[in-house]
């Protein structure tokens, strides 16, 4: 791999031997993948998927302070995944006293880390950091040093930036060094769809289920999905932006998918077509009964599947603005329909904290309250991540928080109406 | 007897256990809770994997297409790698993807005295041939030796 004299020079020791260990990382994993050279990161931040204290984490705190004391920090700042903890959403004294005492005991101190490493503000714990009012929205074309799945994914596709599937710590050493590795996706050839996927549903499929069934098909590869025109249209508008965020979300954590095209739709399939698709590209066609198929072949990991639903997740991906005021609209009809006055089933909406502050500003905002839906900042995923979850019956509308959890998918339709009707759960 | 060549992507020598999954290993699924909650075999805890789920990881030979899911999951293997509950090796049939490598990586940069040798581009009649069980081992020019 080629090297400038000046990235050969930091990784001979010239910036002291911590950053020579950045930069010896970033030149093995492009060796790993025959990357021709380092190439700049353009992008204004970065975004790290590491936002939890978990304890055993320790490793990667060590890693951070090594880092920091050695003056390594973030040449960009960046923002990072969900916070862990909230405490308006419900849980029990144990799960609590785990929570606190055992599994998140390190959050303040490595929140602490984060501030010195270069975290944008104290607001930028989401996920869904390209959403406005968060403000890391990289342009067309950037290069970026992001590792969080689904906003990896979303940033290829959605935004046309360019930017592989890396792993959390890689994310920050590209930021230290300022440069990343020229493979895979950050090449045009690397962008190519190798599998054609023909959505020939009979009504707009269920984001996330479109998306587990591509993800589970493809893994890493690149779909270059049609058939999508009558559903979507050929504008990214927010709609259609939230609508792509939860179905990159579950390619990308069903499967292994970093960039797909949407035809007539996409930056990149609108610009370039077919041309987009390499020779010998595989088919897969999606008709009702796939997805039909693919839902019901979930595993349901409760421990009584028989049992009530206890606990209701939305928005994994955290909810855009749009998403949290249709979601509000639904559940209030939901419930004059049914004649109840509140959700049946403890639910929990989650969105960015910047998202979160805006919409309080909203009419919206006391509706949602009245509904007794909890509107909250907090990584679901990383609350379902302990074992007294595998005996509490969560459902939820993501499918990248079932594949990580003992959570149940449901589509939107069958979780508004078991929260607002107490419906059929099966 | 079976010989296979990958390509070395960690080098080293070692021999263990088969243990092997046919489908997409997703790391944060399966070692998070083992590491987490201190189960020093590291058991698989992905629900998705029928292969693996519930079977021991640590020291074992793993065998695998590649890796797949949340992006920690690089992250996730350093961790595995620092508390001693790494397999004793990891074997690819495909080319290695991004999450795995960067995990490789990391602990063979900033750990000390971490041996995990990784091979990948073992092929497909690798994943067809090696079973649970069987021993493999690792050769020094990267060959895979599986009884």
């Amino acid at each position: 791999m080629y090297l400038t004299d000046e990235q050969q020079a930091v990784l001979n020791g010239s910036k002291g031997e911590t950053m020579a260990k950045v930069m010896k990382t970033l030149v093995m994993y492009g060796e790993t993948f025959g990357a021709d050279k380092l190439v700049p990161v353009t992008s204004e931040y970065n975004h790290l998927v590491t936002s939890f204290g978990l304890k055993m984490m320790k490793p990667v705190f060590d890693l951070m302070q090594q880092l920091i004391d050695a003056g390594a920090v973030s040449q960009q700042k960046f923002s990072v995944d969900p916070r862990p903890l909230d405490k308006n959403v419900p849980a029990n004294l144990l799960q609590k006293l785990i929570f606190n005492k055992f599994m998140y005991a390190t959050q303040e101190s490595y929140e602490k880390q984060l501030q010195e490493l270069g975290l944008m503000n104290e607001d930028a714990f989401t996920c869904a950091c390209y959403l406005d009012q968060v403000g890391n929205k990289p342009k067309k074309g950037d290069i970026l040093s992001w590792a969080e799945s689904s906003a990896v994914v979303y940033a290829n596709s959605v935004l046309g930036a360019r930017c592989n599937r890396n792993s959390g710590i890689m994310d920050i050493m590209g930021s230290i060094a300022g440069c990343v590795p020229h493979f895979g996706l950050l090449t045009d050839e690397g962008r190519k769809a190798t599998w054609i996927v023909k959505v020939e549903t009979t009504k707009k499929p269920e984001a996330q289920l479109l998306g587990s069934a591509i993800g589970m098909k493809v893994m890493e590869d690149v779909p270059f999905v049609t058939g999508m025109e009558k559903w979507l249209g050929t504008e990214l508008n927010d709609e259609n932006c939230a609508y792509l965020k939860d179905f990159g979300a579950a390619t990308a954590s069903n499967g292994a998918v970093g960039l797909y095209h949407i035809e007539n739709l996409t930056p990149e399939a609108k610009e370039q077509g077919a041309g987009l698709i390499a020779p010998g590209a595989k088919v897969y066609i999606i008709d009702d009964a796939e997805l039909e198929r693919v839902q019901r072949e979930y595993p349901v990991m409760w421990k009584n599947p028989e049992g009530a639903p206890k606990l209701c997740f939305i928005g994994c991906p955290h909810m855009s603005m749009q998403q949290l005021k249709d979601w509000t609209v639904r559940v209030e009809e939901g419930l004059k329909a049914s004649g109840n006055k509140k959700v049946l089933v403890p639910t929990v909406f989650t969105t960015a904290p910047a998202v979160k502050k805006e919409f309080e500003k909203t009419e919206f905002a006391r509706r949602l309250k009245d509904t007794g839906v909890i509107l909250s900042y907090i990584c679901p995923l990383m609350y379902m991540n302990n074992p007294l979850c595998k005996t509490m019956n969560v459902i939820t509308s993501s499918n990248k928080l079932r594949t990580y959890t003992t959570s149940r998918y449901y589509t939107e339709a069958q979780i508004l109406d078991i929260i607002t009707k107490g419906g059929e759960q099966k | 007897m079976m010989e296979f060549k990958g390509r070395i992507v960690a080098p080293g020598t070692v021999t263990a256990e088969a243990v092997v999954s046919h489908g997409g290993f997703n790391t944060l699924a399966s070692l998070q809770g083992a590491l987490q909650f201190g189960d020093k075999k590291a058991t698989c805890g992905d629900q998705n994997n029928p292969d693996l789920h519930g079977k021991v990881l640590a020291g074992k030979a793993l065998c695998l297409p590649m890796t797949i899911g949340s992006t920690t999951g690089g992250l996730v293997l350093y961790c595995a790698c620092a508390m001693g509950r790494q397999p004793a090796c990891m074997l690819f049939s495909n080319p290695i993807d991004s999450l795995a490598a960067a995990g490789s990586i990391l602990a063979s940069v900033w750990l000390e005295g971490i041996q995990m040798p990784v091979i990948d581009s073992l092929g497909e009649d690798f994943l067809s041939y090696v079973k649970d069980g069987m021993t493999v081992s690792v050769r020094e020019d990267g060959t895979v030796v599986v009884d």
